[in-house]
């Protein structure tokens, strides 16, 4: 583990009656980076994140958050935390600012201080004009951005997210992106967890991919999707026969096949690098070519790749 | 809060437990800005106990007097009348059920997860029921001083012949009685929150408390005409106790009421708030113990 971890997870286990929800995970999160939990339903991304903010006791590992260890000091790693909890966790019957007022009372902070940064933070999420409105009466995104307000509240090292845009609608849930990237580029390390791809590819410095309790591969999204290597080049030439048997033979490429979308050929290396070489050599051969389409694989890709099934896109 | 275990030079850490040592009066003031809020519950928590004295009492009275009007007052004891007698009755009862249902905001708390917001902030657990409790209580309170008020209308006659020292003094003790009383009902009623999953269940175990812990007692008629193995039930319940401080208070420590002599030294009346103070400290301790265990994801 580096100087700069601000969470150090060593072989944390945990079971509930016999179920085993997570099976010896280890790994770290950098301070200020956006880190990921990738993983469907039931894989022990929440189990994760309860044990790391406190709410469930250490069974068995390490777990550090913010310099304290879980077990032996809960109360130091409360004081350094925020968290967002998948679920709108707000009193239907409070209004904005006393859902505001009330956590920094949780939290001790002084009278004045707790006042200023109430404004500030409603500013920031946008919802000062809401602050005497019921919660139950704000649409799903204020929730969510409120919620984030009271999190951020106690300016937390770390801020849990879980499953952030979980119901969301996509209008929103890209500003709910906007908003964790600042939050993120304010200094604030995020660690979330989510089961859409296409959030943990946009958001995070470096994503853990879990399931069945299991950390499968770690790594930057860029770093996940390369070493899958499978870049596919979709072809649409004159003579789509004579092109598959130039084709043959050339080093990176591992299959063509004649496709509706024309010739799809499949790359074990980068597919940028190799694509003007293809392209110079159905040319070569006097074959036109009347587009050419270069698909990068995605995190589905990488989704299925590793686990071997595809990532349900279900509630939590 | 462990202070004892703090090193003396570290300075901040003692600072930080000071700080938080009054946190449940953060969670105080959110239970009472729901019991506002919440105009039906509000409504009729207050309706209800000037309900039972309008109907049940009026009701009782008239009957119980006709009845015990035969039975000779004894020489130079203070005849009480049926609807004063069972004021005293009343108060108990609405502290009583207001303070078993009292920690049912926990249970919501924990259904709807707005208990893990709690949990994960660095205050004490213990101080989540100490809030909620003392909400509660503050609830028994305003009851209490409705039923008083309303009870003067309906011609209730507590505090007869006592100078406006002593009713201050009364007015005090009936509320230290009651105070102590719905403490322990309430932590009590948080533990079982805390334990269940439902509210349904919750419901069902006050059902079955109330009916036993209100009937015997001394609320709503004299033990001293119960059979032996009731009259000896009602001396554990800590309902019996309640009623008889707030009567002490009330009516003064002779008075004849129902066809019975009543009659409390000063005794009597510390021995069943002791009672009543080791109750409440034994349901604070069983829930302490609850909720430092707690795990609620």
């Amino acid at each position: 583990m580096g100087e700069g971890d601000i969470i150090e997870v060593q072989d944390l286990e945990h079971t509930f009656n016999g179920f085993v929800a997570v099976r010896g995970i280890s790994f770290s999160v950098r301070r200020g980076e956006i880190f990921s939990f990738l993983g469907p339903n039931g894989a022990g991304k929440s189990t994760t994140i309860n044990i790391l903010t406190t709410l469930l006791p250490l069974q068995a590992g390490t777990v550090r958050v913010a310099g304290h260890d879980v077990a032996r000091e809960p109360g130091r790693v409360r004081e350094a935390i925020g968290i967002v909890f998948q679920d709108d966790v707000l009193d239907r019957d409070l209004t904005v600012w006393e859902t505001m007022e009330f956590h920094g009372r949780l939290y001790s902070i002084p009278r004045d201080e707790r006042k200023k940064r109430i404004d500030e933070m409603l500013r920031v999420v946008e919802l000062d004009a809401k602050r005497n409105e019921r919660t139950k009466n704000l649409s799903g995104g204020m929730k969510r951005r409120l919620q984030i307000a009271r999190g951020l509240l106690t300016r937390p090292e770390v801020l849990f997210l879980d499953e952030p845009t979980q119901g969301l609608d996509p209008q929103t849930r890209m500003r709910m992106w906007d908003y964790i990237r600042e939050v993120n580029a304010a200094g604030t390390t995020v660690f979330m967890t989510t089961h859409y791809m296409e959030e943990a590819d946009m958001l995070s410095d470096r994503i853990s991919i879990i399931d069945h309790g299991r950390i499968i591969v770690s790594g930057t999204p860029e770093e996940l999707k390369n070493t899958l290597g499978e870049d596919v080049v979709y072809l649409e030439t004159g003579d789509d026969a004579k092109a598959r048997e130039t084709l043959r033979g050339v080093g990176e490429i591992r299959s063509v096949t004649e496709s509706p979308r024309g010739l799809s050929i499949t790359i074990s290396a980068d597919g940028s690098h190799c694509l003007p070489r293809i392209v110079e050599r159905v040319r070569g051969a006097g074959i036109d070519i009347s587009s050419v389409n270069l698909k990068k694989p995605t995190m589905d890709d990488v989704f299925v790749y590793y686990t071997g099934r595809e990532l349900r896109d279900e509630g939590a | 809060m462990s202070s004892s275990t703090t090193p003396a030079g570290n300075c901040a850490t003692r600072e930080r437990e000071q700080k938080v040592a009054w946190e449940f009066l953060t969670v105080y003031w959110r239970e009472m800005i729901r019991f506002v809020r919440f105009r039906t519950q509000l409504l009729s928590s207050l309706l209800q106990p000037a309900l039972w004295m309008a109907f049940f009492g009026v009701a009782m009275s008239s009957n119980f007097n006709r009845f015990t009007s035969a039975i000779p007052v004894p020489a130079g004891v203070i005849p009480v009348d049926y609807l004063t007698f069972m004021a005293a009755g009343v108060i108990a009862m609405t502290t009583l059920f207001t303070s078993l249902f009292g920690g049912i905001s926990l249970l919501f708390d924990k259904n709807w997860g707005l208990m893990r917001e709690m949990l994960a902030s660095p205050m004490p657990r213990t101080h989540i029921m100490l809030g909620v409790s003392l909400s509660g209580m503050t609830k028994s309170f305003i009851q209490v001083a409705i039923i008083m008020v309303f009870g003067l209308i309906l011609g209730v006659r507590f505090f007869p012949g006592f100078s406006p020292a002593r009713i201050a003094v009364s007015i005090l003790g009936i509320f230290a009685f009651v105070g102590v009383f719905s403490l322990g009902f309430l932590l009590f009623s948080s533990t079982i929150s805390m334990r269940l999953e439902s509210p349904e269940g919750l419901q069902g175990i006050i059902t079955l408390l109330t009916l036993p812990l209100f009937f015997v007692s001394n609320a709503l008629y004299p033990i001293q005409a119960f059979p032996p193995l009731l009259q000896a039930l009602s001396i554990y319940n800590p309902l019996t106790h309640l009623v008889s401080g707030v009567r002490y208070f009330a009516l003064g420590s002779e008075f004849f009421a129902v066809g019975a002599s009543y009659s409390f030294t000063p005794a009597d009346v510390l021995l069943s708030f002791g009672y009543l103070v080791v109750f409440a400290t034994v349901m604070y301790l069983l829930a302490r113990r609850t909720f430092q265990k707690a795990v609620v994801t």
